[in-house]
């Protein structure tokens, strides 16, 4: 509010519109520096060949919706998303049957042994990705684990359940404990006590816990490239890394970019659908981590 | 006696599931690095064998290991610091500043740490791609020709197109990790100061800079971590370690290690020095960036 007083000067406030125009500005050439490569690859899943090998800021002549076609076609993206999907919802549901229990658990239960498991699985976040991805490999091969999706998701959610069980475990512990002892009384099972009634109302943690997951499992790479090897069962990453380097021989560019703008469709939709829920999953999820 | 058992049971069945995976896929494997690292093992059926520090004491002869420690090293220098100071200035400003159009720019600028690295990794390589990207004829366009370079096969400047890489698809996260922080800080503070005349710039740096401080710390050690393990899939992708190395990290070093050359025990030594390493660093900057009491 003091600014506005200051405004009413004329010469701070022409220097208050130079500053401005000037942060705009600053702002306006990042924007575009997001933007336009996205927007570029758009424009170049639009192109023939020869139009891609040609001049790079040229819009596209027409549009070679056969890009498309191809990238479903010879490429197998739609194969890819299909496993992914499958990747995705198996780890989600992995993660909250072995996260909800645990967090409600050490959240909201007296026993011995509570801050052993708290910090047991604190130091879990500190350990993981790519050190252990070489005893995880001879493990799992070993167990027979290789090549499996249901495994693989597996992995995908003990790697996330630390960090889940550290968010989920802070929302569990600021419920009131009267829920609990109301539904004692009423004769509620332990059980039907931690389904019925608070895991409803630690549902925005939930929320906020499945949409940061949901980018991470679509996302995985490095353990998707190692752990499956069949064609028929990868993950949209590790098709689209294969696919580029097919490309550089093979030279049907116009499908890759195509390949890139299917795989980024959905991550844009669901963006747009959940932008809020994710900024605010930051505020309670990435500050205090 | 029968209400403390439902209980235990009621704990214990609820800790199993998490318990089994967390020790099956985190903890053993974790103890597992350690221990074989000191073994010299050659393939899944080859028996390992003892060697002590063999393993620790080949890294340190091993060029291209020493190659990839210094430029990881380089990108978790440079990458951090470029990176959390965007971030910084820009939460500042879309907080700060009145502007009507702010949502829209942080919806943009957090958009990248979304994306799958893949598609990033990808992404950037048509746009250094020294005929098909726009990168370089962009550069022609403008008159600029000398400048316009194979990005990613100059040994000289790979590192640093991965580097801004690396940077484009972090800052807009952490812009939102400080936003709620500035978001956190009293009002009251920034009028004072403006009442004081402090400008713009002085309120970032007396109190946007201090309040923020203990966020700022985490970020530190979760960027330096996350160049770490986004550098393996951007490298990777991108350029493979090349040209000659000049490129290769820790990370796709002990990769290629593992599954190329299927050196289990020597990958395993690498992957224990490098978690040490980064357990050094995430306790060193706590320790430089703590605010003394004295």
């Amino acid at each position: 509010m003091a600014a506005e007083s200051t405004l009413n000067r004329p010469e701070k406030r022409a220097g208050s519109m130079i500053g401005k125009t000037l942060l705009r500005l600053l702002l306006i050439v990042q924007t575009a520096a997001v933007v336009y490569p996205l927007l570029w690859n758009v424009l170049a899943s639009f192109k023939t060949n020869a139009e891609i090998m040609e001049n790079p800021w040229k819009l596209p002549k027409g549009i070679e919706w056969i890009n498309y076609a191809h990238a479903f076609t010879s490429a197998r993206i739609g194969d890819y998303m299909l496993n992914s999907v499958l990747v995705v919802i198996l780890s989600m549901a992995i993660l909250l049957v072995a996260a909800v229990p645990s967090a409600y658990v050490l959240g909201r239960m007296r026993f011995r042994g509570r801050s052993f498991f708290t910090n047991f699985y604190m130091a879990g976040l500190f350990v993981g990705g790519v050190y252990v991805i070489v005893p995880l490999f001879i493990l799992m091969n070993s167990l027979h684990m290789l090549d499996n999706r249901f495994w693989l998701s597996a992995v995908y959610a003990t790697g996330s359940l630390p960090f889940s069980i550290f968010l989920l475990t802070s929302f569990m512990k600021s419920i009131p404990h009267d829920y609990e002892e109301a539904a004692m009384i009423d004769g509620c099972g332990y059980f039907s006590t931690m389904f019925r009634i608070i895991v409803p109302m630690a549902r925005p943690g939930i929320i906020t816990l499945i949409v940061f997951s949901f980018f991470d499992f679509w996302n995985e790479y490095v353990m998707a490239m190692t752990f499956i090897s069949s064609d028929a069962k990868k993950t949209i990453p590790v098709g689209l890394s294969n696919l580029m380097q097919i490309q550089q021989y093979a030279t049907d560019w116009g499908s890759l970019f195509a390949g890139l703008v299917i795989v980024l469709a959905p991550t844009i939709l669901v963006y747009v659908l959940l932008q809020k829920k994710l900024t605010e999953g930051m505020m309670l999820g990435g500050v205090k981590g | 006696m029968t209400m403390k058992t439902r209980k235990s049971i009621f704990i214990a069945s609820c800790l199993l599931p998490g318990l089994f995976l967390f020790l099956l896929f985190k903890v053993y494997p974790t103890l597992q690095i350690f221990q074989k690292s000191l073994y010299l093992w050659t393939g899944l059926s080859d028996k390992p064998k003892f060697i002590g520090l063999q393993n620790y004491t080949d890294m340190f002869h091993d060029d291209t290991f020493l190659l990839s420690l210094k430029n990881t090293g380089l990108l978790m220098l440079v990458v951090p610091i470029v990176t959390l100071l965007i971030a910084l200035v820009n939460a500042s400003i879309l907080t700060k500043s009145k502007l009507k159009e702010r949502n829209i720019y942080r919806t943009v600028f957090f958009f990248p740490s979304i994306l799958s690295f893949v598609v990033i990794a990808i992404l950037w390589s048509f746009i250094y791609h020294p005929t098909m990207g726009f990168l370089n004829s962009g550069l022609e366009a403008v008159g600029l020709d000398k400048w316009a370079l194979p990005w990613l096969g100059d040994q000289r400047v790979v590192l640093w197109a991965l580097a801004v890489t690396l940077i484009w698809q972090a800052a807009g996260y952490y812009m939102v990790i400080y936003m709620a922080g500035i978001d956190g800080i009293s009002p009251e503070l920034y009028e004072a100061a403006e009442l004081d005349g402090a400008t713009r710039i002085k309120q970032f740096i007396h109190i946007t800079i201090p309040m923020l401080w203990e966020i700022i710390r985490v970020t530190i050690i979760f960027s330096i971590n996350g160049v770490l393990s986004i550098s393996f899939v951007i490298v990777s992708v991108m350029t493979a370690g090349g040209p000659d190395h000049h490129s290769e990290v820790v990370m796709t070093y002990l990769y290629s290690q593992a599954f190329t050359n299927s050196n289990f025990g020597y990958a395993m030594a690498i992957g224990v020095f490098i978690f040490v390493i980064s357990m050094i660093l995430a306790l060193l900057s706590n320790k430089l960036t703590e605010r003394g009491t004295d």
